[in-house]
């Protein structure tokens, strides 16, 4: 059998893609990196990002200063620069409802502009997706999810529970070091997001320190303020369609500084469920009055619907 | 003797990216993919052993090539072949083969020919490999 016919064997050098390369620049030449095509569709992610989050100014911050890096590494590889792969690994930690999820979509839409992922794909997963039952159980489920995830982020939420320091034998420390080294392969182009709650983040990183290092990118969620979160509602309703009377606006941002106090408050995502109710107690109130609606009456909450929430009801040291 | 096993058995060997990009259209079309590997070449050895799981809803091929390389790794004198099945009703079959690996020498086939009832002649065929048990065909052991 002839050597150029010859199959691949463990061992011998792999087989490369024969792509012309990009002619490498002259070092006097200039390159617009606003005129590049990626560089357009990162700013209407970008542009995107901005209308769509409210707050969250840190976040956003971080997401330009990644998207910079990432488009000056492109200018550098055409002038022959050494331009390896940058570590694009993140965790994101931030209280529930801060919007982690929303933004691991649209971070996984940048990258793929910037050709680092080959789809706009997020697989997102739990500790039940990694980590196995009973000894072997563990490297095929975990390997099963990097392979589901390949050329898109793999999103791995409230990561913490990975790493159970109670329990020695727990099964999560193999999951753990699977993930690692899938990490620090660069051929692999995969991306692997950490999200959880910010204090057990931090434990968790603490106690996996190898974890941490290859994190490159570790951004914080803040909680919302409470006219923000007043802004997301407008949004929410406007997308559906719906809209506040002038007195269910103001009962809204009362609400809001009532649902602050009480337990269990998740941001953006009690907002939703908030304004799901309301829509909830419209429908019946419209129901009730008369068979005859108008599109005003669809598309109003009034302020009765707010004030008939059960937190306006709740006594305050009840919390 | 060279086998002629599976799709594209006549053409030059695929490189990794091919085996990836034949990989993807089988992705493409909803089929999943499994890895099979044997040491008996025999044509009607439809036994060949399931290496892992077949792989189900994956999107890119990258998987793929890690459960070829690790069953490569594994069993670096064995046949490994990629299969990709077709559940949709109708066909419910296997959609692809082709050989992503065979070993470094292959001795080929004899022809027996026997004597049956009336001198009619029956004929077998016989893998010289199959002659040494499995595990040891292929000599890891300087043989070749």
């Amino acid at each position: 059998m002839s050597a150029g016919f010859s199959m691949h064997r463990p061992g011998s050098a792999p087989a490369t893609a024969d792509s012309p390369p990009e002619p490498v620049l002259d070092p006097q030449a200039r390159v617009d990196m606003q005129a590049d095509e990626a560089a357009t569709r990162v700013r209407e992610v970008l542009a995107a990002v901005d209308a769509e989050l409210v707050g969250l100014a840190g976040v956003k911050r971080r997401i330009r200063e990644i998207a910079a890096l990432l488009m000056v590494d492109r200018a550098r590889a055409r002038f022959g620069l050494s331009a390896s792969r940058p570590s694009l690994h993140m965790s994101f930690a931030g209280g529930p409802g801060t919007g982690k999820t929303t933004v691991a979509l649209r971070m996984a839409e940048i990258l793929h502009a910037l050709d680092y992922l080959r789809a706009p794909r997020v697989h997102p997963v739990t500790r039940d997706d990694l980590v196995g039952q009973f000894i072997g159980h563990t490297a095929p489920k975990t390997k099963e999810a990097l392979a589901r995830a390949a050329g898109g982020v793999l999103f791995i939420d409230e990561a913490y529970y990975l790493y159970r320091p109670d329990n020695e034998r727990d099964y999560g420390q193999e999951a753990i070091e699977i993930l690692l080294q899938e990490m620090e392969s660069a051929r692999g182009s995969l991306v692997v997001i950490f999200a959880g709650y910010e204090d057990r983040m931090e434990t968790f990183f603490s106690s996996n320190p190898g974890l941490s290092s290859r994190v490159a990118h570790h951004i914080q969620f803040e909680d919302y303020a409470t006219d923000e979160l007043a802004e997301i509602a407008e949004l929410m309703l406007t997308r559906d369609d719906y809209c506040f009377t002038e007195a269910a606006r103001e009962a809204f941002g009362e609400y809001l500084d009532r649902r602050r106090t009480l337990p269990r408050f998740a941001n953006a995502r009690s907002v939703r469920n908030a304004l799901e109710r309301a829509r909830l107690r419209q429908a019946n109130r419209l129901v009730a009055l008369s068979g005859q609606v108008g599109r005003d009456d669809l598309m109003l909450i009034t302020e009765e619907d707010v004030r008939r929430s059960r937190v306006f009801t709740l006594p305050s040291s009840r919390d | 003797m060279y086998l002629r096993h599976g799709s594209f058995s006549y053409l030059p060997e695929l490189t990794d990216d091919e085996i990836a990009a034949q990989v993807r259209y089988a992705l493409l079309h909803g089929w999943p993919i499994s890895v099979e590997y044997t040491d008996d070449p025999h044509p009607r050895n439809v036994y060949w052993e399931l290496w892992g799981l077949p792989m189900f809803d994956l999107a890119e091929p990258d998987g793929v090539l890690r459960e070829i390389n690790d069953c490569r790794a594994a069993f670096p004198d064995h046949y490994v072949r990629v299969l990709a099945y077709d559940a949709k009703l109708g066909r419910q079959t296997t959609a692809m083969s082709f050989v992503v690996q065979r070993p470094a020498e292959e001795p080929g086939f004899r022809l027996d020919r026997t004597e049956g009832n009336n001198r009619v002649q029956r004929y077998g065929v016989h893998s010289y490999a199959t002659e040494s048990p499995s595990g040891s065909r292929y000599g890891r052991d300087g043989s070749r």
